[in-house]
């Protein structure tokens, strides 16, 4: 099935197809697949590869013109995730500000914000880092404690952060944190913009299970900021989180799910080759993954078509994470059993290849972005209904 | 390609879903399962003449209203949601499909009007005591006469087979596979109810001693058109399960919600809030693997619907099964009663789990369809 979004956008496709051709190149196309929120392998490539997209004019296809951007609509947006999904095209370092950081100041920042913080972002002169969570506050995110107070017109910030993707290169970091001391739970928390570069800022990076270190630990002591680096208003920096939230669950999903597809693609491959499609067993497993991601697109392209369409998309569009982020790792699971015990060997320096980067890293996707177990609260209670946890 | 529905396509739902609630409600569908023939036919006219549903999909010419799969889909969908006991699938799903897809225009200028109209209560017969669903299946024969045709054999598990005015039969002829149609007092046919696990969808066994039949279509030709008409219909009787399901769940929330037990409403225990968001997971899943179908039947698209007809049955087949059971679970002791209608549900899920063939049957049909 090939997406047709009808001749409006035909063209901007065109434009799109043959720009990847020609630029997804040499070393580029060596890179191809590679990525992922915790993939710190190639580093340099993937930083030039976004500039190389910077250039042609392809990040934030949605945006404003004046902060940089295409000024073109959802659709065009979703396209450009389509193909460069299709694609197979590296995973991009400035995920976090396109994705997250960008759409949340379009919606809620500063006019001067804006025009400090978005083009840079899209020259990929500045890349950020998401400083929500803390070592007490990881599912429970309304129990921040990192503090900040205002001295003059500077907000001074103290705590840990822990988690932050891509924390070892961000230049910026958006931080959620308390700036009223009295406050509990969800009230007095405000989001801060705070530059890295300075004494009162530590970051360590923490090596996950896969042996990359693109996520980190992060240390504030009496860290400082502009007293203009809030964004939205001050004390209503839940409200502020939580829409980035909304965002991070919505858009990650199209291109990981042509991924996927892809990943079901070579496996099916794999199984030939190992004469697998005979075992009733593996066969079995085999068409179940072809099944998953057949349904987590066409998932998809309903949340999609509904959004497009002006409406509000359904109850799908709150399943779909869970769905995917599981079925994903049975995927990898099946995967591995079919390579047998080479699947087991690793290159050089705990080198992985693509399908054992992908296994490792499927493990962290029934966690980040809310975890499965948070993602079954949010259905039972906000979609079906159902009593809220109780809370002490 | 329109992946969402249509201002229309949701008030079709809303009118069907009112209408199902007044005429398939808990009472109806108890009376008519407990009834050897299920079947209410001032409700099946008011479906006809008020809303039009036997013919929604039937194209005008033949006295329908040309409507796409997509409307279809709605209508099957709360036709499970509701439990509905008129043999609609059977009429509609089955031999309206097989008749629009043979290459018989007189056919289908002399009998799908009457199916439109709600006239003609149809089915198709193809499966016999083997219970297959595919080509080898089938070895009811027929043979030409200077009289006509004739059918010797027996098909069973017919759906609805015992209230049909007209027969669509599959059946082996020199030629190859044809079909022919019988009317409900052709000489020779005896029709026989079997008593079923699930009471809300009848089936019976047909005998054909010389049976005279109309050959419908050039003769050997049926086998392409009954495979795509079982690819239609599962798509369609898909979409019903995703109903049904969702129904299932519905009646577990609202009992989760209710239910106190340790002073708090069960629904509020992760171990019951959890069951139920995967529950939804299974039917949001199971209901984009459905409309994948129709979206595919509408698009015209045989190669398209038989991969997503297959994957279809796959999938809603067993996510009906365990949404369903799961809702027995959440009810505790109540669910376990006669006088609850959990069982309806669960029997309803398991009855079309091999409706069409089994899970692990449409698995292959998917699989030889990818070349997998
Ligand atoms: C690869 C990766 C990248 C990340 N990137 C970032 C980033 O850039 N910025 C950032 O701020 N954060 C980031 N995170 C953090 C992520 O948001 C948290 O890890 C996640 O929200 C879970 O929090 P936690 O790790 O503290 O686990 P915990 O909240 O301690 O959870 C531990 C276990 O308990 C379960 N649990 C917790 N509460 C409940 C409950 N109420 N009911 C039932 N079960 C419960 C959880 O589901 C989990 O299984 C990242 C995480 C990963 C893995």
């Amino acid at each position: 099935m090939e997406l047709d979004f009808g001749p409006a956008v035909r063209d901007f496709r065109e434009e799109l197809r043959d720009w990847l051709a020609d630029h997804l190149v040499g070393e580029f196309a060596e890179h191809r697949g590679v990525g992922g929120p915790t993939d710190g392998a190639a580093w340099e490539v993937r930083l030039a590869w976004d500039r190389e997209l910077s250039a042609g004019g392809w990040l934030g296809v949605g945006w404003p013109r004046e902060y940089g951007g295409r000024g073109l609509g959802l659709l065009e947006e979703i396209v450009f995730e389509y193909e460069y999904a299709r694609a197979n095209a590296p995973y991009r370092a400035t995920g976090n500000a396109l994705d997250l950081l960008g759409p949340m100041l379009l919606k809620v920042g500063a006019d001067e914000q804006k025009k400090r913080f978005l083009p840079p972002i899209l020259a990929v002169e500045e890349l950020w880092g998401q400083g929500f969570s803390e070592p007490g506050a990881g599912s429970d995110l309304a129990s921040v404690r990192t503090r900040a107070e205002r001295d003059g017109d500077e907000w001074v910030v103290s705590g840990q952060k822990v988690w932050t993707s891509f924390g070892v290169h961000a230049d910026w970091l958006y931080v959620l944190t308390r700036t009223d001391p009295d406050s509990v739970r969800h009230k007095g928390l405000s989001m801060l913009l705070l530059p890295t570069d300075q004494p009162g800022v530590e970051i360590r990076p923490i090596r996950n299970l896969a042996g990359q270190d693109e996520f980190a630990e992060v240390f504030l002591s009496d860290a400082r900021t502009g007293a203009d680096m809030v964004v939205g208003e001050v004390g209503q920096g839940w409200r502020t989180a939580m829409a980035t939230l909304g965002i991070e669950r919505g858009t990650t999903l199209l291109p990981q799910q042509l991924t996927f597809e892809r990943e079901a693609e070579s496996l099916i491959e794999l199984a030939r080759e190992r004469g697998a499609l005979d075992d009733p067993m593996l066969r079995r497993r085999i068409v179940d993954a072809w099944i998953s991601v057949r349904v987590m697109r066409t998932t998809n392209l309903r949340t999609l078509a509904e959004l497009t369409a002006g409406r509000t998309p359904g109850a799908q569009a709150t399943t779909a994470k869970l769905y995917a982020s599981t079925r994903h790792q049975q995927l990898g699971h099946l995967a591995q059993e079919l390579a047998g015990p080479a699947g087991q060997i690793v290159g050089a320096d705990y080198g992985l290849d693509t399908r054992q980067r992908s296994f490792l890293l499927s493990l962290a996707e029934t966690i980040y972005g809310g975890s499965s177990e948070i993602q079954r609260n949010i259905i039972g209670e906000q979609i079906l209904g159902l009593p809220k946890e109780p809370r002490p | 390609m329109d992946l969402t529905f249509s201002q229309e396509q949701d008030e079709l739902r809303t009118v069907v879903r009112s209408f199902l609630a007044k005429y398939s409600d808990e009472a109806a569908v108890r009376r008519l399962a407990a009834d050897p023939r299920g079947h209410d036919a001032v409700v099946w006219r008011r479906m006809a003449g008020e809303l039009g549903l036997q013919g929604l999909a039937v194209p005008e010419e033949y006295g329908g209203s040309g409507f796409g799969y997509v409307e279809l889909g709605v209508v099957f969908d709360e036709a499970g949601r509701a439990l509905l006991c008129e043999p609609y699938f059977a009429t509609v799903a089955l031999a309206a499909e097989a008749l629009l897809r043979c290459a018989d225009d007189q056919a289908r200028a002399d009998l799908l009007p009457g199916i439109a109209s709600g006239a003609t209560i149809a089915t198709l017969a193809l499966t016999e005591d083997s219970g297959r669903w595919d080509e080898p299946g089938i070895r009811l024969t027929a043979h030409d006469t200077p009289d006509g045709w004739r059918l010797t054999g027996a098909k069973t598990y017919v759906p609805d087979g015992l209230l049909a005015d007209l027969l669509l039969v599959a059946a082996r002829t020199p030629g190859g596979i044809s079909l022919f149609a019988v009317g409900a007092d052709a000489a020779g046919l005896t029709r026989t109810p079997l008593p079923t696990l699930d009471q809300t969808r009848k089936q019976a066994r047909l005998e054909f001693a010389d049976t005279p039949a109309r050959l419908i279509g050039p003769e050997g030709t049926a086998w392409p058109v009954l495979e795509r008409t079982l690819a239609t219909a599962s798509v369609l009787l898909a979409a019903e399960q995703v109903g049904g399901a969702a129904a299932a769940l519905d009646a577990a929330v609202d009992y989760a919600r209710i239910r106190v037990q340790y002073g708090r409403p069960i629904g509020s225990f992760q171990g019951i809030k959890h069951k139920c968001a995967d529950m939804l997971v299974e039917i949001e899943s199971a209901r984009s693997a459905a409309y994948a179908g129709l979206w595919a039947l509408d698009a015209g698209d045989d190669t398209e619907t038989a991969v997503a007809a297959a994957l279809a049955q796959a999938f809603c087949s067993e996510a009906f099964t365990k949404v369903a059971g799961d809702s027995i679970q959440i009810h505790g002791g109540i669910g376990f009663t006669w006088e609850h209608p959990a069982h309806l549900y669960f029997k309803r899920a398991k009855s079309s789990e091999v409706l069409l063939g089994t899970p692990s049957y449409h698995r292959e049909l998917l699989a030889a369809r990818l070349g997998i």
